[in-house]
């Protein structure tokens, strides 16, 4: 077998595709959230619809979205290996275990947590990415340019209060999952020392929740102003 | 019997040289033609299976637990000797030779000694290559403490967990050759009988203690490293499945027994707090470097310690030894604790315990400096009894540590019995009447790393290859006889446990044939270890069956043996007209109290012969020469 | 540090009130005949002394099976001084129990009278249950011989202080190699995996310049040990290995 296979094949090396393609994910949902805050613009969603444009029309963008596909697939993939490889190493639970005494929840529970943000991903997908690239979006025109308005399908959308309770609770699932995602991507990779453990962890805590609360504010605001 | 211990005229630093350059040699080619049966795994054992498999040999190695990193080797604390010099205060292979020579009480062979302390060098070598992590200065180098009251710093230390790092170092080693196929290891295996043929021993039988299979293992050598008999005495600093079967047995056919009545007693113990008591928890002795050993002057004083004023203490080490104090070696400082606790003037609930105080060292030291040198003792004492030592004295009191008698071995490390070796605490050799700190280690590593693999090929050498097949009548004699023991055990269902009448022995072992000896004493202890060795194959109740793992069953064995080996230590002790190291005899003793030795009478090993059940063994004596040391008399003074 | 320690000594001095009385406790104790039988908890009702330690109180109790001709619980046990590694019973949901101490140092003032206590055997696929509480823990050695040594024969070691090793280093390299490898580690992780155990092995060997000749080889030979990692796990279990 050659050494990438082998890598590929052993616990060590499917943690790191986990810690890997999760690490990649969370870059992504930083200039994701960072674009999406144009969705707060008082412009009639001007601003928010050339960045939808410049997003799906920039071949390097096109071609890191591919990158990112394939993350979130491999992502989810090896964690169904992986979990299925953990729940094996200990067929026989314990009558009475207290793992809250060595463990977060959030750590027992990524693959929950994880089942979430892939139904979630697949609902925010439908919604908003297959309406864009084949659903008839209306179109609107900013100096003399054509634009799809996907703004009205975001309004339209986060009008409706089960999008925006869909919404929070996901944000909130995500919230955990980066918090203790976030840092023991690190942790696979070998980031463990006494001095920068506490920076590493504290960022993690601050990742999760400013990158979760940021993204839940969209729907809330969009449901308060239209309301 | 005539004795050969082997050991070549001429000078002393010359004789292990010599020795080495007579030996017959094993050719390389056909070192792999010989089987080699390794019985234990600790420092003795491991680093004998791993250093005789790196050299070709085929090695079977076995151990009860289940892993060979479990020996009870792992739990010494203090550290290892070795005449490095790199303090460069005076220390020299010499000087090694001398203070253990001397703490031995003048009662171990000259030359084996000198050959301890001339290989003492090469362990520590070898244990840094193996990549044991030994403390060290700032600078990078090797640091070592002075220990046991010796006059120079020698001991090498990994905090306090030396003995954990050098049985890993070895353990190690022991894996890397059970990977290359040269041992292979055998776990939760119990030897239970040595099988002899044609005069030699040749072979083992065991019993898997999870299937309770009994098996027979044939080689060309068998090396016993099982330990010492501690565990007579029921409470001691041994591990609680410590035992003296496999060195027992040995003796049951052929191998001669020395000095069994040499046990050390550790002065600094924590004391016990109730019959439930199970096994007793050293505190390193490095603590009297500190504290104040004392008692309250009126006996039945039940007082707390802080409320019985300076004026009312009896500080009784330093009053009796005003030149030493409360460093006195360890069977005075014993013996003392126990005259006064039997004054009545012990402390705590069970009245068998003194003080070990340090408010003075703290007052004068400042609690952190105090915290720094003993912090993780101070933790263990408060962890086990619940009281914080900072604020009230400890208690302690002395405990069973370190059998120095054991297989009766000559140079070569043989017993009397052709191709059967003892090593580390199992044999008699190198410790005499009493054993230096931080010595024990040494012994251990130097039988196995430096002697054996140069000695046993001396033996193997002399013998045809052929291998020997489990088949022969010698063996399955001795499979039955084993199944007979197991059957014989479970068939009595009396009244007893194995554990009763085992904390039974240890009473009387203790009371009689502990600290303080008198003849009188040890006439009774034998009519009584007699009746409860009686009683025990009335009255005994083994549960269970014996095709499966058997607590009850594996405790009966052992205490079967402990009986028989417990007689003989008092037989021994009898028969030891004087005081000297660990054995302290009553009637033998100066005017002041101290142990007064009878070298014209005494000064040799006894061995004894085992001559059938029911029957007296049968002493045989090794004259010890004194070619290069003066006989003094210890004074603490 | 010195002032953590003494809270935890004035805790020490207030449960000592506690201790003339004899505590009745109920046990529920997992046992399993041998490795292809099944296994059930039963329950037993003892009386202890608060000074007795956890295997002490098993000890009374197996007596007391004995003498009713009851098999006793079987469990791993024997240097009693927290440095073998043999002890590893599973105690109230706990690896060793409340106290972060191996079990043989664990003491019975730690329970309160009438405290129900569950002792089960250490839960993962890669140590099988032998009898009762004990269970094989050989996977250990399996790994220690896949490259948990550094090749050094016997005599050919060179001067011991030849290689200075900075204080920090040996210190560090000490930490790793105090490991007890009693199994806690696994018993504890929600993974059962070995993580720390040969996260400690592996920084053992590469802190110390011994061990930096052979460490491609040893460690390519660790990361693929079946379902052991070579990095620290996601879950320190501390205090364990120090």
């Amino acid at each position: 077998m050659s050494w990438v296979a082998q890598t590929l094949n052993s616990t060590l090396g499917r943690k790191l595709v986990m810690a890997l393609t999760g690490l990649f994910l969370c870059t992504f949902l930083i200039v994701h959230a960072g674009g999406n805050t144009m969705l707060f613009r008082s412009d009639g969603g001007q601003a928010f619809n050339e960045y939808t444009y410049f997003m799906t029309h920039n071949p390097l963008i096109k071609m890191v979205s591919y990158i990112l596909y394939t993350s979130i697939l491999l992502h989810a993939v090896y964690a169904g290996i992986l979990t299925a490889i953990n729940r094996k190493a200990r067929p026989v639970g314990y009558a009475y275990a207290r793992p809250s005494e060595n463990s977060t929840w959030a750590s027992r529970n990524m693959g929950f947590l994880g089942v979430i943000l892939l139904l979630f991903i697949i609902v925010h997908m439908r919604t908003f990415w297959y309406e864009m690239h084949f659903g008839s979006v209306p179109m609107a025109t900013y100096d003399g340019q054509e634009y799809k308005d996907l703004y009205k399908v975001v309004i339209w959308a986060f009008s409706q209060w089960p999008y925006v309770v869909l919404y929070t609770i996901s944000m909130a699932a995500m919230a955990f999952h980066l918090v203790h995602g976030f840092r023991s991507g690190f942790q696979t990779l070998g980031g463990n020392h006494p001095k920068y453990n506490p920076l590493l962890s504290n960022l993690s805590w601050a990742f999760g929740i400013i990158i979760s609360a940021l993204f839940a504010a969209m729907p809330i605001y969009v449901f308060i102003q239209t309301h | 019997m005539k004795f050969d211990s082997k050991i070549l005229e001429g000078p002393l630093a010359e004789k292990w040289t010599k020795h080495k350059f007579t030996q017959k040699l094993v050719n390389p080619a056909n070192k792999r033609k010989y089987d080699i049966i390794v019985v234990g795994t600790g420092l003795a054992g491991a680093s004998a299976a791993a250093s005789l498999a790196e050299l070709g040999y085929n090695v079977k190695a076995f151990t009860y637990h289940d892993s060979p990193r479990r020996a009870h080797s792992i739990a010494a604390q203090g550290g290892i000797n070795a005449a490095k010099n790199y303090q460069n205060d005076g220390d020299s292979v010499y000087r090694l030779f001398y203070d253990t020579i001397k703490g031995g009480d003048y009662r171990a062979r000259e030359g084996n000694v000198y050959r301890l302390a001339e290989v003492s060098v090469d362990i520590i070598d070898q244990c840094v290559a193996q990549g044991v992590p030994f403390a060290r200065e700032y600078g990078g180098l090797l640091a070592n403490r002075s220990f046991g009251g010796a006059q120079v710093s020698r001991t090498f230390y990994a905090r306090g967990q030396t003995g954990q790092q050098l049985l890993l170092g070895a353990y190690s080693a022991l894996s890397r050759q059970v990977a290359n196929g040269k041992v292979k290891m055998y776990t939760r295996t119990e030897v239970m009988d040595i099988v002899m043929v044609d005069g030699k021993a040749r072979g083992i039988v065991t019993r898997n203690l999870i299937t309770g299979k009994v098996e027979s293992h044939a080689g060309h050598a068998v090396l016993l490293c099982t330990g010492g008999y501690g565990n007579v005495f029921y409470l001691s600093t041994n591990a609680l499945n410590c035992n003296a079967s496999a060195t027992w047995r040995a003796h049951k056919k052929g191998a001669l027994f020395a000095n069994p009545c040499f046990t050390q007693i550790h002065p600094t113990c924590i004391p016990v707090s109730g019959e439930y008591q199970s096994k007793l928890t050293l505190m390193s002795e490095s603590l009297r470097n500190d504290g104040r050993v004392w008692v309250p002057k009126k006996a039945g004083d039940k007082r707390k310690p802080e409320d019985i004023p300076e004026a009312e203490r009896d500080y009784f080490l330093e009053r009796r030894y005003p030149s030493f104090g409360n460093l006195v070696p360890r069977d005075v400082a014993s013996r003392n604790a126990k005259y006064v606790c039997d004054e009545g003037r012990g402390v705590g609930e069970s009245g068998l315990a003194v003080y070990l105080d340090f408010a003075d060292a703290i007052k004068r030291d400042g609690m952190n400096t105090i915290s720094a040198k003993y912090g993780n003792l101070f933790d263990m004492y408060a962890m086990i009894t619940g009281e914080d030592p900072y604020k009230t004295p400890m208690r302690i009191y002395p405990a069973v540590h370190y059998t120095m008698g054991g297989l009766w071995v000559d140079y070569n490390l043989m017993t009397t019995v052709p191709g059967l070796y003892a090593m580390g605490e199992a044999n008699f050799s190198d410790h005499g009447a009493n054993r230096l700190g931080a010595s024990a280690l040494m012994q251990g590593l130097a039988d196995g790393y430096f002697v054996i693999p140069y000695t046993i090929g001396d033996y193997l050498a002399t013998m045809p290859a052929d291998k020997i097949t489990v088949d022969r009548p010698e063996f399955k004699e001795a499979e039955t006889g084993v199944v007979n023991l197991v059957k014989r055990l479970l068939s009595i269902n009396g009244q007893k446990t194995p554990g009763q009448i085992h904390k039974e022995l240890g009473k009387i072992m203790w009371d009689y044939c502990g600290m303080s000896r008198s003849a009188e004493g040890l006439k009774s202890a034998r009519e009584k270890v007699r009746a409860l060795k009686e009683e025990f194959w009335r009255n005994v109740k083994v549960v269970g069956t014996g095709d499966e793992l058997n607590l009850s069953l594996e405790k009966a064995s052992r205490v079967a043996d402990f009986l028989e080996l417990g007689e003989l230590m008092i037989v021994d002790a009898l028969n030891r007209n004087e005081s000297c190291g660990g054995h302290f005899r009553e009637e033998y003793q100066t005017e002041d109290g101290e142990a007064l030795r009878d070298d014209a009478n005494y000064a040799y090993v006894a061995a004894w012969e085992y001559k059938g059940p029911n029957q007296d063994a049968e002493l045989h004596k090794e004259e010890l020469i004194f070619e290069n040391v003066k006989l003094t008399q210890r004074s603490y003074k | 540090m010195l002032n953590e320690k003494r809270e935890f000594y004035l805790a020490l001095s207030i449960q000592h009130l506690n201790f003339e009385r004899r505590m009745n406790l109920k046990l529920r104790i997992w046992r399993q005949r041998d490795a292809n039988s099944k296994g059930a908890l039963v329950d037993y009702e003892v009386k202890v002394n608060p000074h007795m330690s956890f295997l002490e109180m098993l000890d009374e109790l197996n007596e007391t099976l004995q003498q009713k001709g009851q098999e006793p619980v079987a469990f791993d046990h024997d240097c009693r001084e927290g440095i073998c590694g043999s002890c590893n019973l599973f105690i109230n949901g706990r690896p060793h129990g409340p106290m972060q101490t191996t079990t043989c140092q664990l003491h019975m003032r730690h329970f309160h009278e009438g405290e129900t206590v569950v002792i089960e055997p250490w839960r993962a696929k890669a140590f099988p249950i032998v009898k009762d509480l004990i269970v094989d823990r050989s996977a250990f050695d399996r790994i220690v011989q896949a490259g948990g040594y550094i090749s050094v024969n016997t005599g050919s070691a060179r001067d011991a202080n030849e290689i200075p090793i900075p204080k920090i280093i040996a210190d560090e390299a000490f930490n790793s190699a105090a490991c007890i490898a009693c199994g806690a580690c696994v018993a504890a992780c929600k993974n059962a995996s070995a993580m720390l155990f040969v996260g400690a092995q592996i920084s053992k060997l590469a802190l110390l310049p011994q061990g930096k000749a052979e460490r491609k080889a040893t460690g390519r030979e660790n990361g693929g040990s079946d379902g052991c990692g070579g990095f620290w796990s996601l879950l320190q279990y501390r205090g364990l290995l120090g």
